[in-house]
């Protein structure tokens, strides 16, 4: 699904890594920690396509990419509904209908609200439902888990479990404990400025 | 990266992109009212400036009316893909494997409906405020219909290329103001020629091909401008 070889990017001169070579196939996930400022959202942006590698070579064969950072695109001005609304027209997408992805998320009683009454965690599940409306086989999550409660993990890890079990893949990056359980799982550590495999 | 997407599939994703944008508008009626107030606040201070004195203040109406409208698109466009950057939204729009490009003509489309055309509606009351000649009237709205989209249009790149620093609003007047030249001097060479009774048609003619030109090119040129913003 996913082929990087020497993969780095310059800032300042300086690689924020030192070149990465992984690959991540069909149905498996990588798992990217690492210490605060040591590349994991950098790492994410540039397999996203976000950004440019400085140099390396970054190969995909996947059928759509779906991709929740730490700005989490959501207007405040919008309802929830609205938001969601938009993402699934934006994607022309009749997966799951509208009401249906609030509910899983749990967000039903906050529906007809302005986004900017959200707490951080109902901010972050209402990003995160764009994964169940995005139709893509590579998902890029950077730190999933943060602001969500116990219930909010769980439903991370439930739609990472459907979305591995139906031949996707997903890159993960988080500094916290809680690890997915999927079993075709391998991690990176980053340190800033190198790797350990 | 991503596959192509079909034809029907982008345009979807434009008008639902347009109808989010002109929602928003309406939720933020301030910024909505904004280009309006300022139209009217700017030219209603020039006969108080200059004194109500008709034959001078028709004379001068066609460029106060025209540079009026250039400030209140201007003061419009820093908003353009402002929230879409801080957000997180125009990553999104990269990801999505929609061409940039696409989504750019639907943002710009989106602000000339909200800033630019409520401009062309105003502006007859505005003329015959400023006791505009009775013949150039129609060739004043009919400028201003043709030439407001083009100010979004190249406003929109200088946003792009804007849209990632801190204090970019002011960076942006500087670099759109000096494209903006030669659209003022046509449309108000085009009013006051109307108003001397000769021909305008070439001056409309010109700023009908300035539209075009923008409309197929300005898209490109704001596309990578926030490519380069992004990164």
């Amino acid at each position: 699904m996913l082929a990087v070889s020497q993969i780095t990017l310059e800032r300042h001169f300086q690689p924020v890594f030192e070149p990465l070579d992984f690959h991540l196939d069909r149905g498996a996930v990588l798992l990217i920690t690492g210490a605060n400022g040591c590349g994991k959202t950098t790492l994410i942006r540039l397999l996203a396509g976000i950004l440019t590698p400085t140099s390396g070579t970054l190969l995909s064969s996947a059928q759509g990419t779906a991709y929740v950072g730490h700005s989490l695109a959501i207007k405040d001005d919008l309802s929830v509904a609205e938001n969601v609304r938009f993402v699934r027209d934006f994607h022309d997408t009749r997966r799951h209908s509208v009401d249906e992805v609030i509910f899983r998320a749990g967000l039903h009683r906050v529906a007809h609200q302005p986004a900017r009454t959200l707490s951080a965690g109902q901010r972050k599940r209402c990003a995160l439902v764009r994964l169940l409306l995005i139709p893509a086989e590579l998902w890029l999550l950077d730190e999933p888990y943060s602001s969500l409660d116990d219930e909010g993990i769980e439903l991370v890890d439930g739609l990472l479990a459907e979305h591995v079990q139906l031949g996707g893949s997903c890159v993960l990056a988080s500094h916290g404990r809680h690890r997915p359980g999927i079993k075709d799982r391998t991690e990176i550590e980053l340190i800033s400025g190198a790797h350990r495999l | 990266m991503n596959p192509p997407v079909h034809n029907t599939r982008v345009s979807r994703a434009f008008f639902a992109l347009l109808r989010r944008d002109l929602l928003l508008a309406f939720r933020r009626r301030t910024e909505l009212l904004l280009p309006v107030m300022f139209l009217l606040v700017v030219v209603s201070l020039f006969p108080l400036g200059i004194g109500p004195e008709p034959a001078l203040l028709g004379r001068i109406a066609p460029g106060v009316l025209w540079i009026a409208a250039l400030l209140a698109t201007v003061i419009s466009l820093e908003s353009l893909f402002r929230s879409d950057f801080e957000d997180g939204t125009l990553e999104q729009y990269v990801i999505s494997g929609h061409p940039l490009t696409v989504i750019v003509l639907a943002k710009i489309l989106a602000h000339w409906l909200v800033a630019g055309l409520p401009l062309v509606l105003m502006s007859p009351l505005l003329a015959i405020w400023m006791n505009l000649p009775r013949p150039s009237m129609g060739v004043m709205v009919a400028s201003l219909a043709l030439a407001t989209p083009i100010l979004s249009f190249i406003g929109a790149i200088g946003a792009g290329l804007t849209v990632s620093l801190r204090r970019g609003g002011q960076l942006l007047s500087l670099l759109v103001f000096p494209l903006y030249v030669p659209v003022l001097i046509v449309a108000t060479g085009g009013i006051m020629a109307a108003a001397d009774g000769l021909p305008y048609g070439a001056f409309l003619g010109l700023l009908t091909a300035g539209l075009i030109a923008s409309l197929t090119l300005a898209p490109f040129a704001a596309a990578a401008a926030l490519k380069i913003s992004l990164s």
